[in-house]
This record gives structure tokens, C-alpha cells and sequence, in this order.
């Protein structure tokens, strides 16, 4: 018997997620697909990324191999143009004629384009697929201001791509008095607009656009209220509409305002042909979202498949980052009183707006609005879609729990089993919870590859995460915090039992304490462990390093390195700085300032390494170990030897702690700073020490970082002595080492430290542990110990052979590298 | 087995290549528990000297997650209670069976493998057509 056909229009998200669907469940169907775009599908939920660095490669859903070994025929760059529905056949823009038993419409949406005079003029740009996206940026290169018509979801995505393609002047017009009208309220929405424009957009409100001027090419806009806006380009983002054309031409019942109607198993009004995405109206509703295409996708393969499922209308739900800002609205965003009570929580100083409804009896959510902090959606979206029994305060939900107990009820495991925690796949919390109970999964790689929970946009991994911790607990398995498969103990447990046992090598401490042979987690973890406790050169054990460790420089895009000699609290002398410059020259390196007051050359072949650090080691510098968790720069201010306001000279002080605490391996890299008055020009706050000098001596903060959370550094002690201060350092920084977590900076270590900061204090000022001079004594150890890593390696033949590319032929580098000029310097090829 | 001695016993010149046996290069080149990469016309092939085990393994240098030629640069180890030996790219950390080329950190691409021998301090890549 042959096999029926099944013809796809439409290779979109949708009509590939169809693809995938329909073959993991049958093979009974000959599948052929077309698609009007000239490349396989790609994700379009991510397309402003392809501006910030992301390719088509990164964007794109599957490969034409793929397509090949399913046995799928995909026909792309061709249109279907009319579907015969008495011959049941379809006939493509270039001429194909082909039958089909079934056909499934996947034609997706296209940008609803308002007829406002002026429309069609070079420089006005829709927002849809990858080829107005080239335009975009084609044009975008001589434009120094753009617009964005529309200021809902996608017009604020288009916005962000503007900011990306470099437009230093970047405007969104809205018709209406808010932003995002479908999504968010008013309060949200003033909010969210004052974070946007402190971000460098300018946002116009209540504005109709009445004609877009300029002869040939955009000039600008006219508005209604007879204002007037220069505008170089203009990209339309006024909402979407169903592509329903051949639906319509076919005789399929079609909505007069767009939209192909379909039933609960997605079939139009002839049950053989088949709608699904954006072009299918169900219950006269259009589903703009990715997640409801899917589900919709997986409804219709059920169907072709006899397998009994249906489409019920889908949570429209979303949380997304929004140039940088989280939004967030689940269930019913809008109810007001008197239906509910709405609780709302609003910080303008720090740009959060939350707004929950509750049942006027104070027993279940309706739903909500985030903006600026949106980390608790998915367990409020599970509270509303699981009708869950809120605790008696609900504003905790919101507001987190105050006054020191821990917040009540609510946890991911009081959620029943058939709640949805992944909506891309469709993985329910019983189908996770099953996953580790039965099949003793544990990992979320592991529950990825098993249920495909997670794969999709991956806003589900925490609460995936949380409920593989809390089913192992309820199943009585000790959780207990170990660093990788190889060792069942935690970073300070196997430091304590190096400690104990002397063991100076990591085959001796796994044959010992640990099982199998190593990865790459536990290998840092313990080669970290064995740096801060005796201090041996680590590339005696190369090969536990991470690569950046085992080559001593910091590994960059394409597989060049960089170098930065260490320039002790950034003070440098003229002659080093013609060195440097005289070093990058010849090997052709970037340079750039770093953040920590240094200077970074990119760009060294790995063979080339030994070679530049000899020159630079003969001008007197050292290793700056950018490349190691450990400490990496002082940074001060000019301080009192030439600032006038400067009360002690922090530069000398910044020197003496870079120079003692140099080469130190910790848990996590290390930064400090220290600033000659209360003005704080080196932001030693931010850093995980800080020394800021008083009138009386030096007040020290610890426990500070920048990067993506940043935490200020919080006080220790006040006034005191240079003396003081280091023997406090050596403590902080000892018990640090000793007691944190691999990869765990000193603001989450403290975090987690029970007692918090009274309890380091007492530990570190008040020796309440008796351990203050052990401590002391171990950092004497390592000041005394230290030499120039890089020194030692220049040194020994054996360890400079390690820096060849290639062992058959050490004189070559790797061809494979590739630079690109930029403003007169390198940069790295694309990836 | 009296075959593939007789290749061996002769001396070979790097980079000659007998039957289908690849002189790469000699085992201390190769760091122990760690990685080296060797030149094979235009291919760059990872070895790694996985000492702990007393096993060689060669695979392709590329990673196929970003293109980088970074795998003989990734730290060895093993996975599961089965010990599958495997190789994490310094990258972004996708890992690797050493065995079957899989890639063990979820997603769809593998890597080429080939066979290694050893012999008088000697590493010989199998390479098939």
C-alpha cells in the first residue's frame, strides 16, 4: 500500500515543530513541505538576537539533513499559489502541481501594514523574517535617527534592534496612552517607559501618524496634532495579520477580520485540509505567541495519527526580556475591583512594578503583572493555572517573606501532577517528578534529554530545577551539597581532607576519597584547592586546569589568547608602557583598558605565548593572573601624593595588598580597590574588599561584586591601621577560601552564610572560632611561597613545549584563526 | 596482529603514512591525562593520553557547538557509573564520549572518532576512508 500525502504550507516555527511532531509519531505519511522563504526554519522569537551577534546558523530550527533522513520532500523558495480542493492538489508560484490526501496550512502572519500616505518611500521597513532584517541593516549604516511605529510586544523588539544596528536616536509611536496596551496596565506601563527611556529611547504616546514625508527616501513623520518628527528610517510594527490568501481563494471559512477558522482538532471547514499558528482562529481568537502554535501543531499530528487530542484555547501568558527589562503578565492581567482585589507593589527608584489580583476572599490568584523583577512568574503562573490555596498574606508572593520567617506554602512541590511547568513541550510536573523517582534521573541535562522539559524558550529550568531537589527529598535522598559525581563531598569538606591527609596531587585525592576518573567540574574544584593550600606552581598538573589555567592566559573567540601582566594597583611607568605597546605591535595584538586598571592584549597564537611573556618578564613584569580564580587587580584612586582632597596615599596601600594576596587561588576571582577619601573614585564598594581611607585610618568593606548582580561591599571595620587592615584581609580572605563553594564570589558566599555579616565579623574581628591565627599564618605561607607562574614556565623546556599547537609540527599556528580589521585594530572572526 | 607489528617495527618518518596508520607523534608529547593536537594533511586531530585509565583516544579538534578548534585543549574525564570516558570543550563546556563521539551534554551533534595504537612510544591514528 502506498502511503498518503501530507503536504505542509509553510516553513515557519509552527509548520517544523508539525514536522517533528508527525514523524516522532508515524511513518505512515509521504511529507512534503514548502516554504516561501529561501532558508529552512529559523527561530523568530529571537530574531533582534541576530543583531547583537547571533547568525543564521544560531537562529535557525533544523537542517536540511534532518529534513533527508525523516524522508521529508522540502521544497523551499516556492510559494504554494492556489490549492485545488475538488482535485485535492496544490500548484506553487514555480509551476509544481502536486496531490495531497491531507494539507496542513502553516502560513503564519505578516506585519499589518496601516495605509498612511507616504508608506511605500525607501527607508520604511515591516519586522518579520531574516531578509527584512538584512534590509534593515543595509539601510541602518548611514541613518542617525529611526522610529519604531507601534510600541506593543514586537514594536519594543524592533526598537531593541534599532539600539542594536547602532541608531544613536531611536523613537517607538504609539497610537495608544500606553505601552503594550495588550499585556500591561498604565502604572506598568509609566514604569516601563521610564526604564525605557533612561535606556535611550524616546517614547511618544497618544501619537497618529498622519503621513510619512520625503521624496523618494523617509525624511520623516507627520502626526495628526500637527507635529512633525525627522526621521532617517521607520520600521511598521502595528500588529499582525493572518496570512489566509489561499484559504480564502480555496472557499475555506475564513473570518472577515483574517483568520482561517478551525475546529478543537485544528481543522478548517473542509476536515482533509488542516490550519495551525498564527493563520488559524480558533474560537475567534488568533494566537500570536509560539507556545499555542505548538500545542496546536502537536493537536493536528495527534489527529493524523488517530491519537485523540484536543485544542481548548491556550494560556497567553508571557514573560519576556525587553532591552534588558523584565515583563511579565499572567492570567488575568486586567480584572479590577470591584471583581478582586488587586494587590500592587511599585518601586520607582529602582524601576520594579508588580500587581497581583486576588479573589476578593483572599483564597486564589487571577493573575498579574511583573515589570523590572520577574523571577517570581512561573511560580505565580502555577498558583493561578493549578487554582492553588494562597497563603493568608498573600503580598508575600510578591514581596517576598519579611520579618525572617521563610515565606509559607508555595513551594514548587505542593503543586499537583499535572501541572504544567514546561508550555513549549507540553511536560507536566508529574511527568518530572517520574523522571527522578523512577528512572533516578537527577541533573537537568539529564530531565532534558528524558522529557524535553526545558529545550524550548527554557524559562522553566529554575522551577524544573527546584522540583528535581525537592522530589529527591521527599524520596528521602539525603540532598547533599557535593561537588560533581566523581566526590560526595563538598568543596570544604575536600579541602579539609587535603589539609588533613596532605594530599598534593589530584589522583591522590580521588583515588582516596573520590570514584571514575574526573571531569571538568571536580578537576578545577580540587586543583583550586590544592593552589590555595600549598601553593605549587600549578602547571605541574596542567592537565586539571581549565583551559584558561593550563595555558596561563585567558582563551578568546576563535582560540587566540589574551595576556595581561599585572600592573599593581594600575600605576605603570612610561618605559613599561612603550614595552607594552612595543609587544603588541610586533605580535599584531588588540589592546584595550581593562576594568581593573590594566591593560589586555588579544590575539596570541598559543605558541606565540611563551615568547611575548619572556619580553615582558625581562621588562619587569609578571603574571597578572587574569586567567586563574584568583586575585586580579587593586584598583585605587590617585589619592593623597597628588589629589587635594585625598586623605592618605591609596595607590602605595593598593600596591602593598596586590603585591601581598598576588597568585592567591580562591573559590572565585578576587578584585579590590582602595580610595584615598570618602568620594570612593576606585568604587571600592563594588569589590569583594574595599579599603576607603578616614581621617582617623581606613574603613574596610567586604563582600562587594559588580557583574550581573551587583552587590555593595559592606563594612567590617572602621578606622583602623594599615597593619590592622591586612591582618583583617588575611583572615577574610583565608576563611573565604576555606569555607566557600567552587565558583561562589563573596557577596553569595556571605549570602549563604548563616549569621550573616555579624556572624564574619565576629569571626574575623573577634576570633570568635580561634582559627584567626591559623589563618594568618596559612597567608604568610602563601606570601612567602609565591613566585611569577609564568616566569617558571619561560624557564622549563618542558612546559614551554606545551604551548604548541601542534605536536607533529610545533613551528605551525593554527590556520583555522581568522582576524577582521575594526578602527584600526583586530577583532576576532565571527562564530 | 603479526601484520600491524611488522608496520610498526619498521621505521616510519613523521607524517608517512602506512596502509592506513598515522604516525602522530610520540606519547610524552601528549600530556598525561590531557590533550595534544596533531596535523593530518589539512585535518587537525585531537589525542588524548588518558593516563588514568591507561587508554588513548583521537577525535576530531573542532567542536562542532561554535567551530573552535579548542577539544584537544578540554579537560578528560568520565561520566555515569559505567565510567564513558569523554572530553569537555574549554569553550562552553559541551562534553564528549571519547568512544562513540556523542555529545553528552544533550544536543544533536557528534564528533569523529578514530582508533589509536601505541606502540615503542610511538601513537599511531587509525584513519578510514
Amino acid at each position: 500500500m502506498s502511503k498518503k500525502n501530507i503536504i505542509i504550507i509553510g516553513n515557519g516555527m509552527v509548520g517544523h515543530k508539525f514536522c517533528e511532531k508527525l514523524v516522532s509519531k508515524t511513518d505512515q505519511y509521504q511529507i512534503t513541505v514548502f516554504g516561501e522563504e529561501p532558508r529552512i526554519a529559523y527561530d523568530r522569537v529571537h530574531l533582534s538576537s541576530y543583531f547583537d551577534g547571533k547568525t543564521i546558523e544560531d537562529l535557525s530550527l533544523s537542517t536540511k539533513d534532518w529534513y533527508l533522513e525523516n524522508h521529508i520532500d522540502l521544497i523551499l523558495g516556492d510559494a504554494i499559489t492556489e490549492i485545488n480542493r475538488t482535485e485535492k492538489t496544490v500548484h506553487s508560484h514555480s509551476g509544481i502541481t502536486k496531490p495531497y490526501h491531507y494539507l496542513v496550512l502553516a502560513t503564519g502572519s505578516a506585519p499589518f501594514v496601516p495605509d498612511i500616505p507616504g508608506i511605500e518611500k525607501e527607508g520604511v521597513f515591516v519586522y518579520r523574517t531574516i531578509e527584512d532584517l538584512d534590509k534593515m541593516k543595509a539601510h541602518a549604516a548611514k541613518c542617525k535617527s529611526g522610529a519604531v511605529m507601534g510600541g506593543g510586544l514586537l514594536g519594543l523588539e524592533a526598537a531593541k534592534a534599532l539600539l542594536d544596528l547602532g541608531i544613536k536616536e531611536t523613537h517607538v509611536i504609539e497610537f495608544a496612552s500606553r505601552l503594550m496596551p495588550r499585556q500591561i496596565d498604565d502604572a506598568g506601563s509609566k514604569l516601563l517607559q521610564g526604564k525605557l527611556s533612561q535606556l535611550g529611547l524616546q517614547i511618544h504616546l497618544n501619537k497618529n501618524t498622519s503621513s510619512i514625508l520625503g521624496e523618494n527616501e523617509i525624511k520623516g513623520l507627520a502626526f495628526a496634532d500637527d507635529s512633525k518628527l525627522d526621521l532617517d528610517m521607520l520600521v511598521i510594527s502595528a500588529g499582525i495579520r493572518p496570512r489566509d490568501e489561499i484559504a480564502r481563494l480555496a472557499g475555506l471559512e475564513v473570518s472577515t477580520r483574517g483568520g482561517i477558522v478551525v475546529n478543537e482538532f485544528m481543522q478548517t471547514s473542509d476536515k482533509d485540509i488542516f490550519a495551525i499558528g498564527e493563520c488559524a482562529l480558533y474560537k475567534n481568537m488568533i494566537y500570536g505567541l509560539v507556545a499555542p502554535g505548538y500545542e496546536m501543531a502537536e493537536v493536528a499530528a495527534s489527529h493524523l495519527c488517530n491519537i485523540d487530542k484536543q485544542f481548548h484555547g491556550f494560556d497567553m501568558s508571557t514573560k519576556l526580556k525587553l532591552i534588558g527589562v523584565d515583563v511579565a503578565s499572567f492570567g488575568d492581567a486586567f480584572v479590577s475591583e470591584p471583581d478582586c482585589t488587586s494587590i500592587i507593589f511599585e518601586d520607582t527608584h529602582k524601576g520594579i512594578y508588580k500587581r497581583i489580583n486576588i479573589t476578593n476572599d483572599g483564597k486564589q490568584l487571577l493573575g498579574g503583572i511583573l515589570i523590572g523583577d520577574a523571577d517570581a512568574y512561573n511560580m505565580l503562573l502555577q498558583t493561578v493555572n493549578n487554582k492553588i490555596v494562597l497563603p493568608p498574606n498573600p503580598e508575600d508572593l510578591i514581596l517576598g517573606a519579611r520579618g525572617g520567617e521563610a515565606a509559607a506554602g508555595s513551594g514548587v512541590m505542593t503543586l499537583p501532577d499535572d501541572a504544567l511547568i514546561c508550555s513549549c513541550e507540553a511536560v507536566s510536573k508529574g511527568a518530572i517528578c517520574d523522571a527522578v523517582t523512577s528512572l533516578d534521573i537527577n541533573t537537568i541535562d539529564g530531565i532534558k534529554k528524558c522529557t524535553k522539559a526545558g529545550t524550548g524558550c527554557g524559562g522553566c529550568i529554575p522551577i524544573v530545577k527546584d522540583l528535581i531537589t525537592g522530589t529527591m527529598k521527599e524520596n528521602g535522598v539525603y540532598v547533599k551539597n557535593v561537588l560533581c559525581e566523581h566526590f560526595d563531598y563538598s568543596r570544604q569538606e575536600l579541602l579539609d581532607l587535603a589539609k588533613m591527609n596532605k594530599i598534593k596531587s589530584y589522583d591522590q585525592l580521588l583515588d582516596t576519597f573520590g570514584k571514575g576518573d574526573g571531569c571538568e567540574v571536580c578537576k578545577p574544584a580540587v586543583a583550586s584547592i590544592l593552589a590555595s593550600l600549598w601553593n605549587d606552581l600549578i602547571l605541574k598538573q596542567d592537565t586539571i586546569q581549565d583551559s584558561n589555567d593550563r595555558f596561563l592566559a585567558n582563551i578568546q573567540k576563535g582560540g587566540t589568547y589574551s595576556v595581561v601582566p599585572r600592573i599593581p594597583g594600575g600605576e605603570i611607568t612610561p618605559d613599561k608602557l612603550i614595552v607594552i605597546g612595543q609587544i603588541a605591535k610586533e605580535y599584531g595584538l588588540y589592546t584595550k583598558i581593562t576594568g581593573g586598571q590594566r591593560i589586555d592584549l588579544f590575539g596570541a597564537h598559543l605558541s606565540d605565548l611563551p615568547v611575548i611573556w619572556s619580553r615582558l618578564i625581562d621588562a619587569g613584569f609578571e603574571s597578572g593572573h587574569a586567567y586563574g580564580k584568583s586575585l586580579r587587580t587593586v584598583k585605587s584612586c590617585v589619592g593623597s601624593t597628588w589629589c587635594r582632597f585625598g586623605l592618605h596615599d591609596s595607590v602605595s596601600f593598593a600596591i602593598q595588598v596586590e603585591d601581598r594576596y598576588k597568585g592567591l587561588r580562591s573559590p572565585h576571582k578576587l578584585k579590590g580597590g582602595v580610595s584615598g577619601c570618602i568620594r570612593e573614585c576606585a568604587e571600592a564598594q563594588s569589590k569583594d574588599f574595599g579599603i576607603i581611607a578616614t581621617e582617623k585610618g581606613w574603613n574596610l568593606y567586604v563582600c562587594g561584586n559588580g557583574g550581573s548582580k551587583p552587590k555593595h561591599a559592606q563594612l567590617l571595620a572602621t578606622d583602623i591601621d594599615s597593619e590592622t587592615c591586612i591582618k583583617y584581609l588575611d583572615r577574610f580572605l583565608m576563611f573565604y577560601i576555606r569555607t566557600a563553594d567552587p565558583l561562589t564570589r563573596t557577596a553569595t558566599w556571605l549570602d549563604k552564610m548563616e549569621g550573616g555579616m555579624a556572624y564574619l565579623k565576629n569571626v574575623v574581628v573577634n576570633d570568635s572560632l580561634g582559627i584567626a591565627t591559623e589563618l594568618e599564618a596559612e597567608m604568610e605561607y602563601h606570601v612567602n611561597t609565591y613566585t611569577c607562574e609564568w616566569k617558571a614556565a619561560i624557564e622549563n623546556p618542558d612546559m614551554k613545549k606545551r604551548f604548541n599547537h601542534f605536536v607533529n609540527a610545533p613551528e605551525e599556528k593554527d590556520p583555522t584563526v581568522k582576524f577582521e580589521g575594526m578602527r584600526d585594530q583586530i577583532k576576532a572572526g565571527a562564530w | 596482529m603479526m601484520s600491524e607489528m611488522l608496520i610498526l617495527d619498521r621505521e616510519i618518518e613523521s607524517t608517512v603514512e602506512v596502509q592506513n596508520l598515522f604516525f602522530a607523534c610520540y606519547s610524552d608529547d601528549v600530556p598525561e591525562n590531557g590533550g595534544a593536537c596533531v596535523k593530518y594533511h589539512g585535518e587537525q586531530i585531537a589525542i588524548f593520553n588518558f593516563t588514568r585509565r591507561g587508554e588513548w583516544f583521537a577525535t576530531q579538534n573542532l567542536c562542532p557547538h561554535k567551530q573552535q578548534m579548542a577539544l584537544s585543549r578540554g579537560m578528560i574525564g568520565s561520566v555515569g557509573d559505567d565510567c564513558e570516558p569523554k572530553v569537555a570543550c574549554p569553550f562552553h563546556k559541551k562534553s564528549f564520549s571519547l568512544k562513540s563521539g556523542d555529545c553528552l551534554s544533550g544536543d544533536d551533534y557528534k564528533i569523529k572518532t578514530y582508533p589509536v595504537i601505541v606502540n615503542n612510544g610511538r601513537v599511531y591514528i587509525e584513519i578510514k576512508d
